[in-house]
């Protein structure tokens, strides 16, 4: 079982968080900081393996862990799972991001951080591995964001019928208006 | 005017654009007042950007708990978009230990059984990442019926949902079993991957589906001959290897199916071993299937063949040059070092070698590796391995280094010689990494070994010279000096170098450790009491320590203050005792040297109350014998006071109602015989105390030489009490002169069976002849 995936710069940023044991929100940026600590004293040329820290418990669990760039992802995981194996899963995690983002980099991820969630949940679920296959993952998630677009559309084409809005919403109903016109 | 909120990205900037920490700070809660008043008013069209930013604050690590009633609006309401944000929400913010998380159970019914897959996605992602027990048992029937849904999305998001269901609530089981067979004719990778840890995750979890489940072997078996031998398959293949993932979940579940069984592990020796020989481990993917190939084998009941192909093949990866196999592979031998010890001793000179690695994992992994492979044969070769990594090795393996090494040289030492050299280097190297126990160990060990007394004392005199800062070492050195000092001022040793060492150098050494800052107080206390029995040890005069000594007498720790002035008052008061008291100590018994250590202090305790003289020796030698008996550590409590006097013995037995024995008679026991001289023991139990023995202990000399300064001591376990009266005499003539008598009151208010230890000094034929034996067939009678 996957207990934790982390992602944070080489300044121990965080840019992904997510949990797949209930720990307190103390407790988790404690992790955080530590799994950095741990992690950022690595050199180079070593292996991509170490024992757990403290607080995410026990001998049990081991940090498996790939440097890209600026960033680590970092994988807390439990002896059921395959060590290579998580090392594979890392890099397909990556390649997705790289598909779904186009040459993803460190912005990417910091300014879309939700899309990053949600192409996560498409291949780890509850900690434990789901899909592997890139196609189908990026094919979920278009489907998914173009479900997202069809509503906005959808509301903004209703516009002012029977709905409370601000001003903002008004010059974003009729923006979107002037567009659809153009497409239809 | 509402202030049109900003957008996630918007925040995201400003937040970056913070050139401190409190700026940061000051933007986040500017930010989250807003949202926070967002809230409150109940905006629904921005309700999810501004859940998407507390999120993002959440990340940071800044509280946002005021959001978890609007993840619930937001999961309730019909746009995808709200309930896209609202279930991560919940997955960020709630957990089964906070009461509202239980609200969102309605809201997941109802997105189960709705059309929209993307939908019920979400619902099933969010119920399987802080699903608790109690909504797991409500939401259980809607997951099974997702089961059969056409949608194969939705099918592997219910699957692995079972499974989270399963670990939560045992009992749910029986609803998640029976799909699994007909789950398992998918050909959709994702249901397959799901489904095996679904099946996995049962067996695991009840024998009873263990069983069920070996049926399912065959077709494991077919599923993934099929996924080794298709060709390249672009769809799921990881560098040419056939979905690797789905291929290491089989074999899992098959060395969990296999185990024990042998018809389960017939049907898979030939598959497993066309995926060894088969398997392309030029890339990462492959050696994973490989290593759970490996792993698998060795734990079913395979051929042997095969069991020998699995660790050639591991033997291979150790000397591989990818610094990720070598640990997988060291992690899978430990795995295997009970059971197929031999198997993986011939791989011993690899893994030694491993733990030259600069890398600090795979050193660990070679450490605990290599502390499983001593054994008797190979351990001066290993251990001299594992000091030289004891040397170089980070700090925090130390501990489990020298701990390692102890308990090996323990173990499996060849010679006393080797043992004592053994733990004399982990003391030097790492002394201040060894647990509490290595100094009593190795004083226990010294003290035992005879033979080795000059020897050991030599070294540790050399090694504390060099260096008085590692504690466990001083402490060991100062004992052993105290103890043998003479030893080591006298001759020569042929073990070691000739050292010649004066009296004022040592003497000068022990001074250094206790005026040294870098000594603990039980440092300090170790050297005190080994100056203390140098006084007698060496032929000088004592007149430096007897100075020493009495300087400590007003030092401000209490322990030492208390042994200077006890020492002091042993120079003044009661120097014809010195000798006595500080003679050598006797063996001692395992985990006793802590109770020598309080038997000393007692005896200086009792020293300072009592004023008597002539029974004192007897007393403190007795506590020495008393701890010996028992053999445990605790505390030596002094023994009741005694009744030096004749005539009270006396008393007491006038005392008692008529003086004929008691009806049952006990039968005297002969005990000790040498050279003529004879010891007979009888036994008394007066019929008004129960509890009590009388001992009458008779010494008789059948020899032609006198025996002269007899004394007879006795020692009896802690729940008793012994009351020695003093003997009739200390002389027993020649020919059957007048024999020497002395009784001995025990009291057993327990009925504690009776154990006695004697101790016995003369001189007889010209020679001081020392005995210590235990009386057995101690008859039942006195006891009962």
């Amino acid at each position: 079982m996957i207990k934790a995936i982390l992602i944070f710069n080489n300044h121990g940023k965080p840019r992904l968080s997510k949990f797949y044991q209930p720990y307190s929100e103390d407790t988790q940026q404690q992790i955080i900081r530590e799994t950095f600590h741990l992690v950022s004293k690595r050199d180079e040329n070593v292996c991509n393996f170490l024992e757990g820290g403290l607080l995410i418990g026990g001998s049990d669990n081991k940090l498996i862990y790939r440097h890209y760039a600026t960033l680590y992802f970092v994988f807390c995981v439990d002896s059921s799972e395959s060590e290579l194996g998580i090392l594979d899963l890392i890099q397909v995690f990556v390649e997705t991001l790289d598909k779904c983002f186009e040459n993803v980099c460190e912005l990417d991820l910091i300014f879309h951080v939700d899309k990053v969630h949600n192409i996560l949940a498409e291949m780890v679920m509850g900690g434990m591995v789901l899909e592997t296959n890139m196609n189908e993952i990026v094919t979920q998630i278009d489907a998914q964001n173009k479900l997202e677009k069809s509503e906005v559309r959808m509301e903004s084409a209703l516009g002012n019928e029977g709905r409370k809005h601000d001003h903002e919403l008004c010059m974003m109903c009729s923006f979107h208006r002037l567009s659809f016109s153009i497409t239809l | 005017m509402v202030v049109p909120s900003l957008k996630l990205q918007d925040l995201i900037e400003e937040i970056r654009g913070a050139k401190t920490q409190a700026q940061e700070r000051e933007v986040i809660q500017k930010e989250c007042a807003h949202i926070r008043a967002s809230f409150r008013d109940g905006d629904p069209l921005h309700r999810h950007r501004q859940l998407a930013k507390l999120l993002y604050v959440h990340m940071l690590g800044y509280p946002a708990h005021f959001g978890q009633m609007e993840c619930l609006k937001l999961i309730a309401s019909p746009r995808f978009t709200d309930k896209r944000v609202g279930y991560l929400g919940a997955m960020l913010l709630l957990d089964e230990r906070q009461d509202a998380h239980l609200l969102i159970t309605n809201s997941i019914k109802n997105d189960l059984s709705q059309g929209i897959q993307a939908v019920q996605g979400l619902a099933l992602c969010t119920l399987s990442t802080m699903g608790s027990a109690e909504m797991c048992r409500d939401l259980a029937t809607e997951v099974e019926k997702l089961l059969l849904q056409p949608s194969s999305y939705v099918r592997k998001k219910a699957v692995l949902t079972a499974v989270h269901m399963i670990r939560k609530v045992p009992e749910l089981s029986n609803i998640f079993l029976p799909p699994c067979a007909q789950l398992l004719h998918e050909r959709h990778h994702g249901i397959l991957l799901g489904t095996i840890t679904l099946i996995t995750e049962l067996c695991e979890r009840s024998p009873a589906a263990l069983k069920h489940f070996r049926k399912v072997v065959p077709q494991l078996v077919k599923i993934l001959r099929t996924l080794v031998t298709t060709g390249y398959s672009t769809e799921h293949s990881i560098s040419g290897v056939s979905d690797p993932f789905l291929q290491v979940r089989i074999l899992h579940l098959l060395r969990i199916l296999g185990r024990n069984h042998e018809e389960s592990s017939e049907t898979m020796n030939d598959l497993l071993a066309q995926v060894a020989t088969n398997t392309d481990t030029s890339r990462n993917a492959g050696s994973a299937v490989l290593f759970e190939t490996v792993l698998t084998i060795m734990d079913i009941r395979s051929a042997p063949g095969l069991r020998v192909l699995a660790i050639n093949i591991l033997g291979r990866f150790l000397l591989n040059n990818d610094k990720n196999i070598r640990y997988v592979a060291l992690t899978s031998l430990l795995r295997m070092v009970q059971s197929d010890h031999s198997a993986v001793q011939r791989h011993r000179p690899t893994v030694v070698e491993c733990l030259r690695e600069p890398d600090a994992s795979l050193s660990r992994r070679a450490l605990e590796l290599s502390l499983a492979l001593v054994n008797s044969s190979n351990v001066r070769a290993m251990t001299q391995e594992l000091q030289s990594f004891l040397e170089s090795c980070p700090p925090d393996l130390r501990a489990d280094c020298a701990s390692g090494i102890l308990l090996a040289a323990e173990r499996f030492a060849p010679t006393k010689r080797w043992h004592i050299d053994t733990i004399l280097r982990v003391l030097t190297t790492a002394g201040i990494y060894v647990q509490d126990d290595a100094v009593a160990n190795l004083t226990q060990l010294i003290g035992g070994a005879q033979e080795l007394h000059a020897y050991s004392v030599r070294r540790l005199y050399s090694a504390l010279a060099e260096d008085i800062s590692q504690q466990p070492l001083v402490q060991v050195a100062a004992w052993c000096i105290g103890e043998y000092g003479d030893l080591l001022l006298e001759g020569s040793c042929e073990e070691t170098e000739p050292l010649q060492v004066e009296e004022e150098e040592v003497l000068a050494l022990l001074e250094k450790v206790l005026q040294s800052h870098m000594s603990q107080p039980a440092t300090r206390g170790y050297a005190l009491t080994a100056l203390m029995k140098l006084s007698t040890r060496l032929r000088g005069d004592s007149n430096r320590i007897r100075q020493v000594v009495s300087i400590y007498g007003s030092c401000l720790d209490v322990e030492l203050q208390q042994r200077a002035v006890e020492y002091n008052t042993l120079f003044q008061k009661y120097d014809h005792m010195r000798a006595a008291i500080l003679e050598k100590m006797p063996l001692v018994e395992r985990g006793g040297s802590q109770v020598d250590g309080e038997a000393k202090e007692s005896k200086e305790a009792q020293l300072s109350e009592t004023a008597l003289v002539s029974t004192e020796p007897q007393a403190s030698k007795l506590l020495d014998l008393l701890d010996l008996l028992d053999g445990t550590s605790g505390d030596a409590q002094p023994p009741p006071p005694l009744d030096p006097s004749q005539g009270g013995a006396l008393v007491h037995l006038l005392d008692l109602p008529g003086a004929p024995p008691p009806p049952p008679s006990i039968p005297n026991l002969r005990v000790f015989e040498r050279e003529g001289l004879q010891l007979n023991l009888s036994f008394v139990r007066p019929s008004g105390t129960p509890a009590l023995l009388l001992i009458m202990v008779t010494a008789t000399n059948t020899s032609g030489a006198d025996v002269t300064h007899f004394i007879c001591q006795a020692a009896v376990p802690k729940s008793f009490q012994l009351q020695l009266q003093a003997p009739s005499g200390d002389t027993l003539p020649a020919q059957g002169g007048l024999p020497v008598t002395q009784l001995l009151r025990v009291l057993n208010p327990n009925k504690a069976p009776l154990r006695l230890k004697l101790r016995l000094t003369y001189n007889h034929f010209g020679q001081s002849v020392q005995e210590i034996f235990e009386v057995n067939n101690l008859p039942v009678e006195t006891w009962q």
